[in-house]
């Protein structure tokens, strides 16, 4: 033990005290002390929730619908989510035994890992990947292995480099397409392959499918829905981005029987339920809101183009994203870190973008854009941006 | 593409042909040509600004008036629609099923010029039988906009 630490540090367990912690916390802080910075940081939706699904959760409200739901969660929104699930991904779930309403789709991710991995499994990610991945690994005691995705691939997941990853003690791969932070989509034919190769070395795929309606090539397939692939498949899916419910928190696993079962043991004790008005409003969303979805849709598509087009223009090389609401451009031209050029960024023209390091270390030499902002703020954010590019 | 741009102008008449192009997926040229059909078809009349004018300082006073009509036997309620339309104080002018016939505007300076313009011109038009006014106390939304934000409510600046 180190003698150096408090009495109350050395109670923190190891692997709590040995996980990383962001290295660009100090950045992220100074972000928040400056009042006006144009952001291009978040990671969620710039719309409120479509006035029909806040009307549900007023609703559910006064109509006093305040006491726990089902462990699983509400029978008929798990019913609406298997439908929704069946219609769009063309998977069948039985809503009974096969689908559990989580605290979002990290909650989710987190029982799905907690229930499958032994301490010392490897579990597989593409990376740069959502920040959360490695640490619920490593909180599950697993292993976490990142498999790079390079942007000559357009981020996508290169099947041969994910099998030169597989060792004896791999147990599961997480997959998370539309990706958050590239924007990128999985060709049909490497979704396929890594299917095979999933089946070839019985391993379990972990699909975070969050971005999934915000695919604007159309298309979007789920790898769940390969042949033979859903009883090796957890579909791992929630309202926040589609929906823009970022704050309700709420969202679900899909997965055989057996699996299912094992993340409702987890769920029971630690959480009881989703909250009941949040899933009130879920079901809303799934009944009334695709319109509004599709909407938002459109108008994050429209954004991408301008704004991609614009970074193009202004020097920083982009490829075009086919999905979510993040633009990752590379940022090599400037010579510097990415957290280097998002440090000064900020401090010389005041925009606000992340490090593609807070993605994982392949994520060195680009930084994330948040195009889910106003058209004014990202043609002001444009602007700077160049006028930033041209003191190099 | 002419609906899409119907919807997009609908929402905001100022949207450039470029933005316009970009967000039809066309040309700018074929917005641009698409826009000037429309007006010729006669199917776009105008643009106007959406304004909430208690602001403004000036006076102004609106009056949603129901009128009730004799249709006449040829022109049925057209006629006197159209002559009603004419004078400059009347915004709008619709034909209504249900209980009365016309439902129209009335914009004027003041409570009386309003109250003057129904008591001496609307009321003495032939075919008119009776007229409801209701002066506009406040205005929450127009055309699809409300006339107060929500108030504004602090986002994360970074997030994942």
């Amino acid at each position: 033990m180190n003698g150096s630490r408090s009495v109350s540090e050395r109670f923190v367990a190891d692997h709590i005290s040995t996980l990383p912690k962001s290295g660009i916390r100090a950045f992220f802080d100074l972000v928040n002390t400056m009042d006006d910075v144009i952001s291009l940081g978040v990671g969620e939706p710039d719309f409120t929730t479509p006035w029909s699904i806040r009307e549900s959760g007023v609703y559910s409200l006064e109509h006093g619908h305040t006491s726990y739901t089902s462990n699983l969660g509400m029978p008929k929104l798990r019913k609406a989510i298997c439908a929704y699930v069946e219609k769009h991904y063309g998977v069948e779930y039985d809503s009974a035994t096969e689908c559990i309403v989580t605290v979002g789709v990290s909650e989710a991710v987190d029982l799905a890992l907690r229930a499958v991995i032994n301490p010392g499994d490897e579990v597989l990610y593409s990376e740069p990947c959502y920040v959360s991945y490695p640490a619920e690994i490593r909180m599950a005691h697993g292993v976490p292995v990142p498999v790079t995705t390079r942007v000559e691939n357009g981020f996508a997941l290169d099947p041969a480099e994910l099998e030169s990853k597989i060792t004896p003690r791999t147990k599961g791969l997480i997959l998370n397409f539309p990706c958050n932070p590239t924007g990128a989509e999985m060709p049909l034919e490497n979704l396929e392959k890594v299917a095979e190769i999933a089946k070839k070395h019985d391993i379990l795929v972990l699909t975070d499918e969050i971005y999934s309606e915000l695919s604007f090539e159309g298309g979007h397939r789920s790898i769940s829905s390969l042949p033979g692939m859903k009883e090796r498949c957890i579909f791992l899916h929630g309202f926040s981005k589609a929906f823009a419910m970022t704050g309700w928190r709420v969202g679900y696993a899909c997965a055989p029987a057996p699996l299912t079962d094992a993340m409702m043991r987890i769920h029971q004790y630690a959480i009881m339920c989703a909250p009941t008005v949040a899933q009130e409003a879920a079901l809303d969303a799934l009944q009334n809101g695709e319109e509004a979805m599709l909407k938002m849709r459109d108008s994050y598509r429209e954004r991408r183009d301008f704004f991609v087009a614009g970074l193009n223009a202004a020097g920083l090389k982009c490829l075009v994203p086919k999905g979510a609401f993040y633009a990752f451009p590379s940022v090599a031209a400037t010579g510097l870190s990415s957290e280097e050029f998002a440090r000064r960024l900020l401090e010389k023209e005041r925009v606000a973008v992340v490090p593609g390091t807070a993605f994982g270390e392949s994520g060195e030499g680009f930084v994330r854009c948040c195009y889910a902002t106003g058209r004014d703020e990202l043609e002001e954010a444009l602007a700077r941006i160049a006028g930033f590019l041209k003191s190099f | 593409m002419e609906k899409k741009i119907i919807e997009l102008l609908c929402e905001n008449a100022r949207l450039s042909a470029a933005e316009l192009a970009q967000r039809c997926g066309c040309s700018e040229e074929a917005v641009a040509a698409a826009i000037k059909s429309l007006e010729k078809q006669g199917i776009i009349c105008g643009y106007t600004a959406i304004l909430d004018d208690r602001a403004l300082g000036e006076n102004r006073v609106r009056a949603l008036i129901e009128v009730k009509v004799t249709p006449k036997r040829e022109g049925g309620f057209d006629e006197v629609a159209r002559r009603i339309a004419k004078y400059p104080e009347v915004v709008d002018v619709m034909l209504i099923s249900g209980g009365f016939d016309l439902l129209l505007t009335v914009e004027g300076t003041s409570l009386a010029k309003v109250a003057g313009f129904v008591s001496e011109k609307l009321a003495t038009i032939d075919g008119v039988l009776s007229t409801s006014t209701g002066f506009i106390l406040k205005k929450y939304k127009e055309s699809g906009r409300m006339m107060q934000k929500d108030e504004e409510y602090e986002r994360l600046k970074i997030c994942f």
